[in-house]
């Protein structure tokens, strides 16, 4: 398959990018707006395209799909050590170019409604391009320094959108500590891949992922050296994970998350729901082989329980936001956590990889209906100018589809079948069934609890009380419309889509199949979960207040997010800030150089005292000349005997 | 003539041509069409290094000599290869973009651009030698002119930043000094006539004891110009009282000459001696990468700012330097390069900001993205590029300097480059606070809404170093190679007794 029109992907939003930001002043905001959606469809259909050849005209080669790459050497850093640039195709390379180019193009779509008469509306469509030229780079990348290089543009990206609203403090505090917790995660990603670099002695995916049937290779052989009990390659696949971590806002590294939402909301549906959050999902995904054989799967097992416990704790955060796209940026965690707990408990061959699949599948479905949800909550902030609950009420009225995608999208999350969410739910908690039954139950309960959260939102925006509004709220124009119909359209028929055909661990495939019990037992706990929704907040009533008064400490915990920010900013703030970075700045005032300082102010008073030598007397002068050669003849006489 | 001491004869030709001009139109006239002139020369000395390069496979191409003092067998000695090519262009887009940021000096114009162009003379100079001697000589022309250009032009506490700045710097050259004699008087080691050509001394066994004892003189007296910690408090106050163009050509090429003597003469010529002190200056480098970053982060004072944060990007350049592998000190050259760009536009933003608003306390402004958006927005380009942004120099420097680091197993190694690789989390710290104090938020102050836009001459000395920078960034491959490719012969000899 050629696959050398691939490289336009990405590279057309580049050449956006560029043109937007150069001639910011000088384009109008109506031609912006429309050569970023047409730079972005192009993408768009280019990947359409790309993803039909490669599943359905080259097709499988000896039972299992085929991996292209073309590359060239970017940078020289030893003979066997480089950097290279390129293009790597395989299963996951091109769903992710799917749920990119789409979501990116809705999104495109979107704002040019959203972002209507905004300032900075240009340089807004530049912006957009830039993240979504540097994450198609990240998912196309062919080895562990592209993947960082994009990984730190997407960074860069995020800063810039989060902050785009830049007169705002706590906009510009956001994109700050979005960056800075992300750059700190980066700084353990950065080590695991000198790890690699040095041990393993590449950086590309191929070689270090390449299984050969006789158990051959660099997977095999992690066992050379070791660094406080564990292979130095399973602490470099923990650092990695920690990289990837922080961008996916998995716990302890969650807290960047829901402040980002200070982002225009388009924003937070394009990067901090559907794409740039699932990096680090897609960064195990890319290194699974590693992550599976390395120390028998160590690592992985890290990968799932962290993955696990960020979905419980985000699930229960998400109870008590009253922020709406606060709720959804949990929630965004709780099922990146999910995603990552089917890495976890997957295995390499066969239908035992299912929960490999079921990941990719999650990551695909989710994108569609999370990113429809930010979209319907952009719209419902559009109409009501406000992101709390409290300002909501009865929406259903004034915005009918808006009420009836995101219901659509709320049904998907909440495993309710035939919607998209159900089919990959499923896949998930079969596969954890399978591996780990503590992990199974954990997973089961954060599916009721999402579909409460989702619902107390549901109900909360469009049923519940009868708000009086100041200007009648009205349904979004088409452009921002749109979007919204056709993510609800794929958040129905995403689910039908046979993943474990295409996109499997060992890209081979496999047959799939719904198991009946357990797919019942998780609706019946989602149902459960919208019926108690439905008794707290379809009318209005005191009973969610009751309750939380009965919880009064736990639920004070909770809607503090556990204190989780307070603890940072103690950890920075005082720690770093005052114990650290203050004392070293009066070190080197006082000490440093107050001993630079010091020695020059002593040449000044030494040669004060001795400026009385040079007197203008001739017998002075004569005495020294004298002492002087007897000192002189002394030594040598000292020397020479 | 040769075509590298015209580096020197140019800009000399320029001051003379300076002494008869009158008034500040004639005088920046002058200095730019010199300065031109030299980036002309630097990039076709880059064109016919590659021409000549390809035919000749000599450490040095384009040698030159001729004896000055015959008794001490002095020579007029000089050479270029890729590394010097490397930094003679950064140092001529350096000094354009610095006539071209001084573009309004209003006090004695005339003397400010002699000055500036007798320290380029010294830099020109310094690049292109290689015999000790000479090298010496054009080391104490660049730096003399520093006193003058911080006391006359300066602001603030200028003549006690000028002193302290060149006390300290001359106490350097002073042990400097005895490290260069001390390797000229062990250069009849193997039994020839002694010598100050680097090239013949390399070929020499001086005794251990001997490299033992003048390694940390040389060494140290080179770093300090390269702001080795704890011999840095100078760079903070001189480039606080500095005048921009004179901070630009300090910070981007003067301290330089610190890493760039470190390898040339230091461990190329004592190998034994690097190898034996390594460790020790490992330990005092690290700290100044990581001691840098953070002393950085409570400053108020752009400029203080920006010196700390040299201290920790050069820090990296010695930390590199005395990792002593190819790749590390490739990382080590490139850091220089991207460091030079970097922060001479740094320096030249923080002028223009100054010049605007009357002030470099970062508390004092906000919200400048609103009142001077390209400024600021070229501000933020630079901020990113410091922090090691991919796309941008410092990153492909960085990444060299790290999986050289890697390179060595033990637990003092890995410990000493997990340190410094954390810099780079500090360094996001730093500048994030300065973006976000400075250049967003509400306007602090309502005078400062309509401010005058960047001038035509801003922008070409915005523009002069911003675009080498996001080439290097981009396309890293000819240039990383190049270097590579001219490490070879100078770390063979350390490398002969790992």
């Amino acid at each position: 398959m050629d696959i050398s029109y691939i490289v336009f992907i990405p590279l057309i939003p580049l050449a956006v990018f560029l043109l937007l930001g150069i001639f910011n002043q000088q384009i109008k905001p109506a031609v912006s707006g429309y050569i970023g959606v047409l730079g972005l469809a192009t993408s768009a259909a280019l990947s359409y395209y790309a993803a039909y050849q490669y599943f359905f005209v080259s097709g499988k080669v000896d039972g299992v799909y085929p991996t292209f790459v073309e590359k060239t050497v970017w940078m020289n850093f030893t003979d066997t050590l480089h950097i290279d640039m390129g293009i790597l195709i395989d299963p996951i390379s091109v769903m992710m170019l799917i749920v990119v180019t789409t979501i990116s193009l809705m999104v495109h779509i979107y704002s040019r409604g959203y972002m209507h008469g905004d300032a900075g509306y240009t340089k807004f469509f530049a912006y957009l391009s830039l993240f979504s030229f540097s994450m198609l780079g990240l998912v196309l990348a062919t080895n562990l320094f592209q993947i960082y290089i994009f990984w730190e543009l997407v960074g860069v990206s995020s800063f810039l959108l989060i902050g785009y609203y830049y007169t705002k403090t706590s906009a510009v505090a956001a994109a700050k500590k979005a960056f800075i917790v992300t750059r700190f995660a980066d700084f353990g990603f950065l080590i695991g891949i000198l790890i690699v670099g040095y041990y393993a002695g590449t950086f590309d995916f191929q070689t270090l992922n390449a299984v050969n049937p006789e158990g051959e290779g660099l997977l095999f052989q992690w066992g050379a050296s070791s660094f406080m009990g564990l292979s130095v390659i399973t602490w470099a696949l923990i650092l990695i994970f920690m990289g990837g971590a922080g961008k996916s806002a998995m716990f302890p590294l969650h807290i960047w998350l829901p402040d980002a939402m200070e982002g225009p909301t388009p924003v937070s549906a394009l990067i901090h729901a559907a794409t740039m959050v699932v990096a680090g999902v897609y960064l195990v995904a890319r290194l699974f082989p590693m992550y599976y054989f390395v120390e028998d799967g160590f690592a992985l097992n890290i990968v799932a329980y962290v993955g696990a416990f960020s979905s419980l704790f985000a699930a229960i955060i998400a109870l008590t936001q009253t922020d709406i796209k606060r709720v959804l940026a949990f929630s965004t965690m709780s099922q990146i956590g999910y995603m990552m707990l089917a890495l976890g408990v997957s295995s390499y061959k066969g239908h035992e990889g299912v929960g490999y699949m079921a990941s990719m599948f999650h990551l695909f479905t989710h994108a569609m209906f999370k990113a429809l949800l930010f979209l319907g909550a952009g719209s419902v902030i559009h109409a009501v100018h406000s992101n709390y609950l409290k300002d909501m009420g009865s929406l259903r009225k004034y915005m009918p589809i808006t009420n009836i995608t995101f219901l659509i999208a709320a049904l998907a999350i909440a495993g309710v079948p035939p919607f998209a969410g159900f089919w990959s739910k499923d896949e998930i908690l079969v596969a954890a069934f399978e591996k780990n039954q503590l992990l199974y139950f954990v997973g089961l309960f954060v599916a009721g609890l999402t579909a409460f959260y989702m619902f107390r939102l549901y109900f909360g925006i469009f049923w519940g009380k009868e708000t009086k509004y100041h200007h009648e709220p009205h349904e979004s124009p088409m452009s921002m419309a749109f979007p919204l119909l056709f993510l609800a359209i794929m958040s129905i028929v995403a689910g039908f889509i046979p993943f474990s055909e295409f996109i499997t661990a060992d890209k081979a495939g496999f047959e799939g199949h719904l198991d009946l019990p357990l797919a019942a037992v998780a609706v019946g706990t989602g149902l459960v979960g919208i019926i108690l929704a439905w008794i707290f907040y379809k009318k209005e009533n005191d009973l969610a207040e009751r309750f939380s008064n009965a919880f009064g400490m736990f639920y004070k915990w909770t809607f503090h997010k556990f204190y989780f920010d307070e603890l940072y900013l103690f950890i920075t703030r005082k720690i770093i800030f005052n114990l650290i970075s203050a004392p070293i700045a009066k070190f080197d005032k006082k000490y440093v150089d107050g001993t630079m300082e010091g020695i020059g102010n002593k040449t000044v008073i030494i040669s004060e005292k001795i400026k009385g030598l040079q007197s203008g007397r001739l017998q002075d002068y004569a005495m020294f000349f004298v002492s002087g050669v007897v000192v002189v003849a002394l030594v040598f006489i000292y020397l020479w005997t | 003539m040769d075509i590298l001491s015209l580096f020197v004869i140019v800009p000399v030709l320029t001051v003379l041509a300076l002494v008869f001009s009158k008034g500040l139109k004639q005088a920046r006239l002058i200095s730019m069409i010199g300065s031109f002139i030299q980036l002309g020369m630097a990039i076709n000395l880059l064109f016919a290094y590659f021409r000549e390069r390809a035919v000749d496979k000599s450490v040095m191409l384009f040698t030159q000599d001729y004896v000055w003092f015959k008794n001490f067998n002095v020579h007029y000695a000089i050479g270029v290869d890729g590394i010097s090519v490397a930094l003679l262009l950064l140092t001529a887009i350096v000094v354009l973009a610095g006539v071209f940021i001084s573009w309004k000096t209003d006090d004695l114009p005339k003397e400010f651009f002699v000055s500036l162009l007798v320290l380029a003379t010294g830099v020109y100079g310094f690049f292109i030698s290689i015999d000790l001697f000479t090298m010496f000589v054009f080391y104490e022309i660049a730096v003399i002119p520093m006193y003058l250009l911080i006391g006359i032009w300066g602001s603030g506490p200028k003549e006690y930043s000028a002193m302290k700045l060149t006390l300290m710097l001359m106490g350097a050259s002073a042990v400097l000094m005895v490290g260069v004699l001390g390797i000229y008087f062990n250069s009849n080691a193997d039994g020839g006539a002694l010598t100050f050509n680097i090239l013949e001394i390399a070929k020499v066994h001086i005794p251990f004891e001997a490299q033992k004892l003048f390694f940390p003189l040389t060494f140290v007296g080179f770093a300090v110009l390269g702001a080795l910690f704890p011999f840095h408090t100078w760079s903070p106050d001189g480039h606080a009282s500095a005048p921009t163009a004179v901070s630009m050509l300090h910070a981007g090429v003067l301290m330089k000459l610190g890493g760039y003597g470190v390898f040339r003469i230091a461990m190329f010529l004592l190998p034994l001696g690097a190898i034996e002190w390594s460790w020790f200056f490992i330990i005092l480098s690290a700290t100044g990468v990581i001691y840098g970053a953070f002393g950085a982060l409570k400053q108020t004072d752009l400029k203080y700012i920006n010196a700390y944060s040299s201290v920790s990007h050069l820090g990296m350049v010695l930390f590199a330097l005395l990792m002593l592998n190819k790749t590390a000190w490739n990382g080590a050259i490139l850091q220089s390069l991207s460091h030079g760009f970097m922060t001479a536009l740094f320096f030249a933003l923080i002028g223009m900001i100054y010049g605007r608003t009357h002030t470099r306390d970062i508390t004092k402004l906000g919200g400048l993205l609103k009142v001077m958006p390209f400024i600021s927005v070229i501000y933020v380009i630079a901020g990113m590029a410091s922090l090691g942004l991919p796309g941008f120099s410092g990153f492909i420097a960085e990444m060299n300097i790290f999986v050289g680091a890697f390179q060595h197993e033990g637990m003092f190694y890995r410990v000493a480059t997990i340190i410094s690789v954390s810099a780079i989390v500090v360094t996001a710290v730093y500048i994030l606070r300065v973006l976000g104090i400075m250049l967003m938020g509400e306007v602090k102050n309502d005078e400062y809404l309509n401010l005058p836009k960047a001038t035509w001459f801003e922008i070409t000395g915005i523009l002069l170093l911003l675009i080498p920078m996001l080439g290097m960034g981009v396309a890293p491959l000819w240039l990383s190679d190049m270097t590579m490719d001219s490490i070879q012969p100078f770390i063979q000899g350390v490398l002969n007794h790992l």
